[in-house]
């Protein structure tokens, strides 16, 4: 495929950059990712995935925009109130770059539908807001040997950490099982600033991006947290593999999906 | 210098910077190395810096022409990756 003048000037800055180039953005074209959560997280990668010109992009959520989602899901608007977030995201994604191609997923993911959802995916973005949905997209992401960016926002802090098959370990490697029901407030009851969804959910598509590349190095082995009111990032090194690890270690104990009880957000983070 | 093959051919004169050299890099990584790429673009900013970037690119600058119309035309050999 040649690229059209429209589509030099438009990618001009990506295609400058000796990373990139032609081969590059090419790669960003012909890429998938799916992002599951059209929420806080969710908003910012979607939006520079779609800027960025990955060719194909999914969008898995059943809610609809809420005016509290406004404060920090940019990637909706005040007309987009009551709309299927899937849509209005769509929307917001075909205005900014007409070579994106939106997929849109209209349900929570579970055990009965997530391989399903990211057998087709070249890359996976953790944008939800609960320890349920995190498992599980863990588990079906190791599994079906799938790299994902999971990420977390809370208050005034954030953190995220890649996974990609047999580079490092996985999130159940690191957290386990999720914590008791009620032990850790969710963002509905705990509260979290806007601008933490851009900060983390724009790293979250700068691994994918860097994924696709192929290029620098990608947050394996490491749990990056971002705490805004101290200022201060800190990567965490983790351990290279669990090998006790139920669902990537050398004996798993886990060969089904688990869909865990958990009260959830009304709105995705 | 008169018998250089040429392979390519590209145009930059309907674009302004920085999509001058961003056109130009689009047209020779097409290409394999060794083989020659013939960019025609306007006098000015242009010349002054797609023969520039190009050899920051790893490529190799072999000629440039100037045509009676003000325009010129950049003949570069496509370095190794």
């Amino acid at each position: 495929m040649a690229f059209t003048n429209e589509q030099i000037e438009r990618y001009s800055r990506h295609i400058i950059l000796k990373e990139v180039g032609v081969k590059g953005q090419k790669k960003l074209l012909d890429s998938s990712v799916l992002i599951i959560g059209a929420g806080g997280l969710g908003a910012p990668a979607a939006m520079y995935l779609a800027a960025a010109g990955v060719g194909t992009i999914g969008i898995a959520d059943a809610d609809e925009v809420d005016l509290s989602n406004l404060q920090r899901q940019i990637i909706h608007a005040t007309k987009d109130l009551g709309k299927a977030k899937v849509i209005s995201a769509k929307e917001t994604m075909e205005a900014m770059n007409p070579d994106v191609n939106v997929n849109t997923y209209r349900t929570f993911v579970s055990a009965d539908n997530i391989m399903e959802l990211i057998k087709d995916y070249d890359f996976i973005i953790d944008g939800t807001d609960n320890f349920p949905a995190k498992f599980l997209i863990n588990d079906a992401c190791v599994m079906a040997k799938k790299p994902f960016s999971h990420a977390g926002i809370i208050r005034f802090q954030g953190q995220l950490m890649t996974y990609v098959p047999g580079e490092g370990p996985c999130y159940r490697c690191i957290f386990k099982e999720p914590p008791p029901k009620d032990a850790v407030p969710t963002c509905k009851q705990a509260g979290v600033i806007g601008a933490m969804g851009g900060v983390i959910g724009s790293l979250q598509a700068m691994e994918a991006i860097k994924y696709i590349l192929g290029v620098g190095k990608l947050l394996t082995g490491s749990l990056l947290t971002y705490d805004a009111l101290s200022m201060e990032f800190r990567k965490i090194k983790l351990p290279e593999k669990v090998k006790d690890c139920p669902v990537c270690g050398d004996e798993p104990t886990i060969h089904q999906l688990i869909d865990y009880e958990q009260a959830e957000c009304d709105g995705a983070l | 210098m008169a018998d250089i093959n040429i392979d390519e051919y590209t145009d930059i004169t309907d674009v302004v910077c920085p999509v001058t050299f961003v056109k130009a890099k689009v047209a020779i990584e097409e290409l394999e190395p060794g083989q020659v790429l013939s960019i025609h673009m306007n006098g000015g900013e242009p010349v002054q810096n797609v023969p520039r970037s190009m050899k920051e690119e790893g490529h190799k600058v072999l000629k440039l022409n100037k045509n009676d119309d003000g325009t010129y035309d950049l003949i570069v050999e496509k370095g190794d990756e």
